[in-house]
């Protein structure tokens, strides 16, 4: 279904690719006009996205927006693009995050201008198009071409560590993702053996019926590649050297965007497509996501790197989205969604502040701060509103999600809440030591004393930052009534398909043994995890 | 045997036939000139000889006869291959024109031989007698001996010729001696005889015929540069003039695989249990030694080379897939490497020096500053040769995976896309030089002569195009297929 009669969610795609090939022409001497050129194309996306909010069903958990043309027919290959409530969020806050980011990236980046921008706008297109696609090979052809441009973002305009980080960075997300090429060409084949059709189209695979045997397999290859670039304990040692070396606007858009694609790659693809396994793993991804969220929260405390712990700390928020999600519950789930975005706003609000501070400093060390808050008043206030949101203070942004995760994981399994909520005041503690030791205190470098406040640009930026951190926080409803009909259709959907593999799993089907499972181990596998009922609303 | 001539058959070889005409006329040409410069007469006979034995063999799509008592077959596979090579071979006499020209290679005999070794190709690609395709494969092996040493200066040519060729009269006795073997056990040298004669006595127990099939194995290993008959490759790749590397890496390995596919597939299909295993071995060594040693190299030659082994495995993966679905990613996969090679290898080229000076690694330092152009298509080739889609090095991959993953090899697939991801980190890396380092040495001005760019263009267009509207190509190479068997 598509409510407007025009391609809205190609030209959101396509747009930035064009101001890119725009840009390739132009003369790199005239650096103002790249810059504005690209501001204005990045507004006009991000104007271009408002309409999919206010013109959203939210009535329907189906897709909307919807576009599809034949690509390769005969291998069921199309070009199929959507959002439903899940995805129109990741959508509007990429669209507003890329803004944000240009206009941080103002005076930051110096060298190579044309090139930088360039390379942005095809990440926007990039990212976007992971988020709207539809189909498992337009999906992992927009998931893959991701890759590029974060690469030389990092690599070229990245810190003295970049080529290790970059490359780093490359070579963990390519090997998730090549698993997870391999494990949509074994669905797409069981599919085509089990109905005689030949498609990618998720929406259809959804409906295929895979032995169980299999599932597990091909969850664990999704789950990797999803897990990589959430990033979960154990895969998320790039993160931290990622972050540290990108650019400003790298990290933001990193923490803000490209993390989100692991968490939405969970729910758009490897939990609907394999729900008995992904019911099964529940403990596993539950466990992981706590130890990454006290492991994260406990590393962080020791950074002496301000954006290493913020690093350190996406790995501790995003343990609570995975948290959330595998609650399996409304709560959980919707506060899982919601602190994806949470987690861009103020990930990326607190990233910015670093890079404000490090373009006066040059620094990013905590031994070398302290004292600001007398030098730069207002920079300090915009650093504490962020802080707190992202500590979750009651009435910011971060509160609603982290509150409605621990509620579900606590309906879910009552341990996984409570050592959930341990996270929660680790949390608070590494953040406002961090703040204190930067703000607080006497002035010990002399270079404090004179450090410059906040510029114009600069409080525009943080002001839409704050703007969203306090509208996400005192009324959330505005985005959950655009999510709640496909959250639950999701739910439902989830939960019907594992009782059904239950039921089928009860008369073990010849298919078990073709996947070089046999018989009795198929059937040993419900024996001790069907036990637990899922509970779900 | 009796062997019969019929005039009517050969208006189905013209292709050969341009070939060897032109080939002749510029050894001529070449005899009567009396300056001994570089001039561009070869090059341009060369072209219009390619392109005319390209327009004939476009008329053989949909032919499918037996010619010359069956010594020889057009079929919808051998045309495919043959419009290949013709495109190969087109390509590599427009970079060659500014390349002989800049390494001041006067001998005629450049274009003739490259002529004579399409030739061989084509007829390697076509044969269905072990006779004819030793013949085309002896022919197309000589020129190519000659052509790896025509820098004559130079001792890195001398060895890459020496080497080629007494490794490479080596393989030709294995090869021959299989052929023996199979003769012997079988008493057919048609191949489609052998596959009858094998099949109705079940010769497959039968350890003359094995050997026969496992020497075989061995020759045709050696011709795609397979692990561990690979030895010769990086010392002949580097040491040969670039443009005939390009020509080593996409063409012969093209007209090797196809003669590797036709006979394993016709001759020794019914036994595909007992060799298919051999070959799966092969396959993953190649990818693993290809991909792993390519991640210590520094000259850029070298890196590509090892590449074009690991590139060998990944078709291999697609060879051994064939027993259950015979695929057509072979087809399609040795395409879109003919192209990525074809622009990495015209880069190398283009930033080369007189001499072959410039190809380390470190001449690539900062490339992305200076040359903008030259990198963002050398960007493109080194993406498409690690599998970024939409490119056509995704688009093969995914095909030659999906079929692996379709017959149920799945532990060759995750080695064949694990592999893929290390070799990500040796292409990366030069990508990594060209924009994040900062230039360590001068290059000078770069020959950004026509021949070099249109070859780049070409190729970067075709990436695209292959990678994002597959469509046509498979399924001419399906059709292809089809006709084979």
């Amino acid at each position: 279904m598509n409510q407007l009669c025009f391609p809205i969610l190609s030209t959101l795609i396509y747009l930035p690719l064009l101001g890119a090939v725009l840009l390739l022409f132009v003369n790199r001497k005239h650096e103002l006009f790249i810059k504005v050129f690209t501001l204005v194309f990045t507004l006009v996306e991000f104007g271009a996205s408002l309409p999919l909010f206010f013109r959203f069903n939210e009535r329907t958990a189906d897709m909307q927006f919807v576009e599809k043309a034949a690509w390769f027919p005969e291998w069921g290959v199309s070009y199929f693009l959507g959002i439903d409530g899940i995805s129109l969020l990741l959508v509007l806050l990429t669209t507003f995050l890329t803004v944000l980011c240009v206009l941080v990236s103002w005076k930051a980046i110096e060298t190579r201008v044309k090139e930088y921008y360039i390379t942005f706008l095809f990440l926007e297109t990039a990212m976007i198009g992971t988020l709207c696609a539809l189909d498992l090979i337009l999906f992992y052809i927009f998931w893959e071409l991701m890759l590029i441009p974060m690469y030389l973002l990092i690599g070229i305009w990245g810190g003295p560590r970049r080529i290790y980080a970059a490359i780093k960075f490359f070579l963990f997300t390519m090997v998730g993702s090549v698993l997870m090429l391999l494990a949509i060409f074994a669905l797409y084949f069981h599919y085509a053996r089990t109905t005689g059709i030949n498609t990618f189209n998720v929406l259809d695979l959804y409906n295929a019926t895979v032995p169980v045997g299999l599932q597990y397999w091909l969850f664990a290859a999704f789950a990797l590649s999803f897990a990589i670039k959430v990033p979960m304990f154990p895969v998320h040692t790039w993160l931290p050297d990622a972050h540290t070396e990108a650019p400003t606007a790298g990290s933001v858009i990193l923490a803000g965007v490209l993390l989100k694609m692991g968490t939405y790659g969970f729910l758009r693809f490897a939990i609907p497509l394999f729900p008995k396994a992904a019911i099964d793993a529940i403990p596993l991804i539950s466990i992981l996501a706590i130890i990454g969220i006290i492991y994260g929260a406990v590393v962080s405390m020791m950074q002496p790197d301000l954006k290493r712990l913020i690093a350190f700390s996406s790995v501790s928020h995003l343990g609570y989205v995975m948290l959330g999600m595998f609650a399996f519950n409304m709560q959980g789930l919707q506060g899982s969604i919601y602190q994806m975005l949470n987690h861009g706003i103020s990930t990326g609000g607190l990233f910015l502040l670093v890079g404000m501070v490090y373009e006066r400093r040059h620094t990013r060390m905590i031994a070398d701060f302290g004292g600001l808050s007398a030098s730069m008043p207002l920079f300090a206030v915009f650093f504490m509103i962020v802080t707190l949101s992202s500590i979750a203070l009651p009435g910011t942004n971060g509160f609603v999600g982290e509150f409605l995760i621990l509620l579900g994981a606590f309906r879910s399994v009552k341990l996984y809440g409570i050592l959930g909520t341990v996270g929660v005041v680790l949390g608070a503690v590494y953040m406002l030591w961090m703040f204190q030791r930067v703000m607080f205190g006497e002035i010990t470098k002399e270079e404090n004393r004179k450090v410059k406040d906040l510029g114009g640009r600069e409080v525009l930026i943080l002001c839409c930052v704050v703007f969203f951190i306090v509208l996400m926080g005192v009324y959330p409803r505005m985005f959950f009534k655009k999510m709640d009909a496909s959250v639950e259709g999701f739910l439902k959907f989830v939960k019907e398909r594992n009782a059904y593999y239950q039921t089928m799993e009860r008369v073990p089907t010849a298919d078990a043994g073709r996947y070089g499972l046999s018989g009795s181990d198929a059937a040993a596998y419900p024996a001790h995890l069907t036990r637990r009922s899922i509970e779900v609303e | 045997m009796n062997i019969a001539l019929s005039a009517s058959d050969f208006e189905w070889i013209l292709p050969e036939i341009t070939v060897t005409v032109f080939g002749l006329l510029i050894l001529l040409a070449d005899a009567f000139r009396r300056k001994k410069t570089p001039s561009i007469a070869g090059g341009v006979l060369t072209l219009i000889g390619s392109a005319l034995a390209f327009f004939f063999a476009m008329h053989l799509w949909g032919v499918r006869t037996d010619l010359f008592s069956g010594l020889y077959l057009i079929d919808g596979f051998g045309t495919f291959f043959k419009c290949v090579v013709l495109l190969i071979l087109f390509m590599v006499a427009v970079i060659s024109i500014r390349y002989t020209r800049r390494e001041e290679i006067v001998a005629g005999e450049y274009y003739t031989l490259l002529l004579f070794a399409v030739l061989g190709m084509m007829v390697m690609v076509s044969s269905t007698s072990f006779v004819t395709i030793f013949i085309g494969l002896e022919v197309m092996s000589l020129s190519i001996y000659i052509l790896c040493g025509l820098l004559k200066g130079q001792a890195a040519a001398l060895e890459s010729s020496f080497k080629y060729f007494l490794l490479g009269s080596f393989a030709t006795a294995f090869l021959l001696y299989g052929i023996a073997l199979v003769f012997a056990s079988s008493g057919a040298v048609d191949i489609r005889m052998v596959r009858a004669v094998a099949s109705s006595r079940n010769l497959g127990a039968d350890p003359l015929f094995l050997t026969g099939m496992a020497l075989l194995i061995v020759g045709f290993g050696f011709k795609t540069a397979s692990v561990p008959f690979h030895m010769w490759t990086p010392d002949v790749y580097e040491g040969a003039p670039t443009p005939v590397t390009v020509f080593m890496a996409t063409g012969v390995k093209a007209a090797a695989f196809a003669a590797f596919l036709r006979v394993f597939y016709t001759a020794f299909y019914p036994f595909i249990g007992s060799w298919s295993s051999v070959v799966w071995l092969i396959a993953v060594l190649t990818m693993c030694v290809g991909n792993i040693t390519a991640l210590a190299q520094n000259n850029i030659k070298r890196l590509l080379a090892y590449s074009s082994i690991a590139h060998a495995g990944y078709i291999l993966v697609a060879f051994v897939t064939g027993d259950k679905i015979l695929s057509s990613s072979i087809l399609y996969y040795l395409l879109a490497y003919t192209f990525m090679n074809l622009g990495a290898f015209t880069v190398v080229i283009l930033l080369g020096r007189k001499g072959e000076a410039h190809e380390d690694i470190d001449s690539y330092a900062g490339l992305a500053g200076r040359h903008p152009f030259v990198s963002l298509c050398m960007t493109i080739f080194l993406l498409s040769l690690t599998g970024i889609p939409p490119l056509a090095g995704f688009t093969g991959k995914f095909y030659i995976f999906s079929d692996a993953i379709k017959g149920q090899y799945y532990w060759l697939a995750v080695i064949g896309v694990l592999n893929s991801a290390v070799a990500a980190y040796y292409y990366l890396r030069v990508l990594m030089y060209m924009y994040f380092k900062e230039p360590v040495k001068e290059l000078g001005a770069v020959d950004m002569s026509p021949a070099y760019v249109v070859v780049m263009l070409v190729s970067v267009g075709a990436l695209f195009y292959l990678g994002m509207f597959p469509r046509d190509v498979v399924m001419l190479a399906e059709r292809s297929v089809a006709l084979f068997q």
